[in-house]
């Protein structure tokens, strides 16, 4: 048995301390050893985006990842995008729009849109195919997956401008 | 009080009933990662099994050495078919009448089968452990060709043979040879070819619609609890029909039904993956009473592509004939359909090739006869209908490209042709030659709508020009105009003719009715992103008078729902959907004696409005069926018994026929092959509508899988049986990058015998889709005598087709 590591990542802003295998994959890690499960497992090769979390800031694919790697780093998955008494503008637009459908693609899909518009605040209907080809969906056809994105980036913009 | 300044279009409004786009109560937790997939289930001391799995697609298994396995840390057992010959489970029943390995017993018939279980702590362990074990295995000759398969001497099944390799007969009837499964026929042989070897006009063709797979995003698996205390089995698990996992279950394990508890938690797509018994199942729950513990299996996608329900791999030849004019006179169709190593093709069990008599399509086609051979090979079992009615994909397509082959034959235009062969509004119900009476239909009206709404003439002189300027050297991209008309047959279905293992295909609703008004409805079905908590509400809300925000739906759960069959083959809204309304009907009878007596009036003086019951001619007199609700708790209403609940199992007179037109505008770069969708028109006509956003996303979602399909997914095998699209690598799942944006378009033609008129959609975008999308490909080539290829189209053999036909100079 290889000598277990230690490994300190924060996710949702909670700071988790344990020891790990080196080859533990950081989908297990947040899955089995953190109960964090709305990022699912799809395929294994990093094509789906079903486990796509953000990690230090950018879209990353945590079945194809160790743990290891994300040592030191902050992990944001869907459960601290928003949550009952604050719901992110995108999780809104997903019903609204009737982005989903079986729902296991979602977290990830979400989690990667939020990081998008972060990349591109007001995104063309291009840009949001090209930056979602990542994540995959086998229920919706991404057609109301697009209008969900363009409306919760309608809805951030409009909200940052009655900010300002 | 409100309830009397209301107007009856609040009072409508207010209940979100049948007709309304309701948003879907299922979205909250899925967009905040509170769904509860399977995988998601966590119990105290639960361990994790995974197989050990045939590297070959033909062998005979001559050791299994699990000594070192045993010793690897977090490794607790390891079981093989030795383990399980003595509880006799080492084989199981397929679906299909035939029987499977449970884990391989002396041979492998397909690269992937399992050949032995690793009990362990984690996943990690479980791995480790297969690593561990040693299988010895001596080759044997693998044939992934039925043709060959056929002629070979190589025995696949000896199971299944006597002395002298003879076949024994199968579950449906004799078999021509040691390799062939059944013959199923239906249809008129003699007349059929008396009229085509006289007609004036035939067109043949034989094509290939390939294995593929359904390939949901969330892989199968499960968790076995037995809990040996109270003698009680409990399986979570992927299962598009529950009740019957359950009925399954306690027939080949001997635990009494009682005994054993079925869940479906929530379903990340199902598409047909999950409606058969697999292995992992039957592993789990072995593991589970050696261990007393729970066992969870979880595939992963390369297992789930490798080894459970393909679907498709039909080899089809078709004769059509026709007069000079173009009026169909008979069609003969001929199947050999590869099945693998063991028949576990999921249909109704009187139905070995499915619904496949629905081949004669849309057309009135007087004389038919089809003829449908079932072969073994080295291939992964399953055949289960991907996204479609049982076999519906492969009769659609089939008769939209041998209609596109009579076109060219006849020289004619491929949508006047349909026009002209369409069975007519007045011909319903409509007798089919092949045995079907499809219930109601409109197709004219459907496809001049479809025609219309893409300037079909003008698409058709663009497509000239554009030919013109290829051939004068101006472009090199052609014009494709891809058409299908499909009906579908879903529903399934009536018990005197449908299903499966003796368990006849009814479905179930049961209603109960609380004091204040709110409801829960519990049905025999499973959603797996229909949004049947949705949209099953919206039924009961216009046949009860209750909001559809006040009623829960729940499914899935085989100590608390009723019994049904489950959710494939589009079957839950014609069958479940109908014991619903007629469950709610029940509900209504009640309350209107309890509102006549509340009244003071006869049961026959009140009538049902939208959420009450009304005095005839006193619309001011009435009771709100909450207040009805209530009175059926604390009122002593002579003859009358307390509450207010309701069950109905619904056997369906007949099948229901939803129905679309398509149409697909491609552009194919001869260069490289690569096609660009440029419009995409569907229309469907599902009966009454209950949720036209639910609707509209199953278009959208069926439309997006049969481009997959059409353009490019496969499960291809070399001829040592390598499956050589084992991971999303090579197996194709489009992305937002390749699908288009999709124009939907709906006409409504009721079904005449559901209590609602409504006929089922999520799997008609997928049956109507795939022959568009390839016939649109296929038109693209016809100016250049293209009469037929094979899907997929992917690039590569888009190219190739180019090529063959000299366009590339």
């Amino acid at each position: 048995m290889t000598k277990k590591m230690h490994i300190t990542i924060t996710v949702n802003g909670k700071e988790e301390e344990f020891l790990a295998e080196p080859r533990e994959l950081l989908i297990y890690t947040l899955r089995e050893r953190l109960n964090i499960t709305g990022p699912h497992i799809g395929c294994d090769t990093s094509h789906c985006g079903a486990c796509t979390v953000t990690l230090n800031g950018k879209s990353v694919k945590s079945c194809t990842m160790f743990v290891a790697q994300a040592d030191g780093a902050e992990v944001e998955t869907i459960e601290g995008i928003g949550g009952p008494d604050a719901l992110h503008p995108l999780q809104v637009a997903f019903k609204e729009h009737h982005g989903l459908q079986c729902g296991f693609c979602t977290p990830g899909m979400i989690t990667r849109a939020t990081k998008l518009l972060e990349e591109i605040p007001n995104p063309t209907e291009e840009e949001i195919r090209f930056g979602m080809a990542g994540n995959i969906c086998r229920c919706t056809g991404y057609q109301n997956i697009v209008k969900s994105i363009q409306a919760a980036a309608a809805e951030m913009s409009a909200a940052k401008e009655a900010a300002e | 009080m409100k309830d009397e300044v209301d107007t009856r279009e609040d009072r409508v409004a207010n209940l979100k009933g049948m007709g309304c786009s309701r948003k879907r109560v299922e979205d909250a937790r899925f967009t905040q990662g509170k769904g509860n997939y399977v995988d998601d289930i966590k119990l105290d001391g639960m361990l994790f099994g995974d197989f050990v799995r045939s590297p070959y697609a033909h062998a005979r298994i001559t050791s299994i050495d699990i000594e070192e396995a045993l010793k690897v840390p977090g490794v607790l057992a390891v079981l093989t078919a030795a383990d399980l010959e003595p509880l006799g489970l080492h084989w199981m029943p397929t679906l299909a009448g035939d029987k499977q390995m449970v884990l391989a017993d002396g041979k492998v018939l397909f690269q992937g089968q399992e050949v032995a279980f690793v009990v362990a702590e984690d996943r990690y362990a479980a791995a480790d452990g297969i690593e561990a074990v040693v299988v010895e295995y001596e080759e044997l000759p693998v044939i992934v060709d039925p043709f060959e398969s056929l002629k070979s001497d190589v025995v696949l099944r000896e199971d299944t043979v006597g002395e002298d390799s003879a076949p024994i007969d199968g579950a449906h009837g004799p078999r021509k040879h040691h390799n062939h499964i059944f013959t199923w026929e239906a249809g008129d042989k003699a007349p059929t070819e008396e009229v085509i070897a006289n007609a004036e006009v035939v067109a043949e063709e034989t094509m290939y619609y390939h294995r593929t797979h359904p390939c949901p995003l969330e892989t199968c698996g499960c968790v076995a609890s037995m809990d040996k205390v109270n003698g009680k089995l409990t399986l979570w698990g992927t299962f598009q029909a529950p009740h019957a996992i359950r009925t399954v279950v306690s027939l080949i394990s001997g635990i009494e039904e009682h005994n054993i508890r079925v869940i479906s938690p929530d379903i990340g797509g199902g598409f047909g993956n999950k409606v058969g018994a697999y292995p992992g199942y039957v592993c789990s729950v072995v593991a589970s009473i050696v261990t007393g513990k729970p066992v969870k299996w979880i595939e992963d996608r390369m297992d789930n592509l490798m080894t459970t329900a393909f679907a498709r791999d039909y080899w089809m030849s078709g004769k059509i004939s026709a007069t000079p004019e173009g009026k169909i006179t008979a069609l003969r169709c001929q199947v050999t359909a590869d099945h693998g190593g063991f028949d576990a093709c999921a249909d109704p069990t009187k139905f070995p090739a499915g619904f496949m008599n629905i081949c004669t399509g849309s057309y009135d086609i007087p004389t038919a006869y089809l003829e449908v051979d079932g072969v073994y090979t080295n291939k992964a079992p399953g055949g289960v209908s991907y996204r479609c009615s049982f076999r519906v994909t492969e009769a659609v397509y089939f008769i939209e490209r041998m209609i596109e082959v009579l076109a060219i034959e006849l020289g004619m235009d491929a949508a006047e042709l349909r026009r002209i062969n369409f069975i007519k509004k007045e011909q319903f119900p409509y007798k089919a030659a092949l045995g079907w009476e499809y219930d109601s239909g409109d197709y004219h009206t459907a496809w001049d709508k479809a025609l219309k709404a893409v300037d079909y003439d003008a698409l058709r002189a663009e497509q000239v020009q554009r030919v013109e300027d290829f051939k004068a050297g101006k472009t090199r991209k052609l014009m494709g105009i891809g058409l299908s008309f499909f009906t579908e047959i879903v529903g399934a279905g009536p018990v005197k003719n449908c299903d499966i293992l003796g368990l006849g295909m009814f479905d179930s609703c049961e209603i109960r009715i609380h004091p204040t008004g709110s409801a829960i409805a519990r049905l025999g079905t499973i959603s797996q992103g229909q949004g049947h908590a949705t949209t099953f509400a919206q039924i009961l809300a216009s046949e009860i008078g209750l909001p559809a925000d006040s009623i829960t739906v729940e499914e899935g759960d085989t100590d608390t729902a009723p019994y049904g069959l489950g959710t494939y083959g589009s079957r839950s809204t014609p069958v479940a959907g109908a014991a619903t309304a007629m469950a709610g009907r029940k509900i209504r009878a009640k309350a209107q004696m309890i509102a006549a007596y509340l009244l003071e009036v006869h049961d026959d003086d009140v009538e049902f409005d939208v959420d009450r019951f009304v005095v005839k001619g006193a619309p001011e007199k009435f009771k709100t069926m909450k207040e009805i609700a209530f009175a059926a708790y604390n009122q002593a209403i002579p003859g009358i018994e307390p509450g207010l609940e309701a069950v109905s199992y619904y056997d369906p007179p007949n099948m229901t026929y939803p129905f679309g037109a398509y149409v697909c505008v491609m552009d194919i770069d001869v260069d490289t092959g690569v096609p660009d969708i440029r419009r995409f028109y569907a229309l469907d006509d599902c009966g009454t509508r209950i949720n036209p956003m639910i609707i509209e996303g199953q278009v959208h979602g069926g439309l997006t899988e049969a481009l997959a399909v059409a353009l490019g997914q496969e499960i291809a095998y070399d001829n040592m049986g390598n499956v050589k699209t084992g991971t999303l690598m090579d197996f194709f799942l489009p992305t937002a990058w390749e699908v288009p944006n999709y124009e939907t378009d709906f006409t409504v033609t009721p079904s005449p015998h559901h209590p609602i008129g409504a006929k089922g959609v999520g799997e008609s975008p997928h049956v109507g889709g795939v022959p568009c999308f390839s016939n649109a490909v296929q038109d693209a080539f016809r100016a250049f005598g293209l009469r037929h290829t094979n899907m997929p189209h992917d690039h590569w053999r888009i190219w190739k087709t180019a090529n063959e036909l000299g366009l590339h100079g």
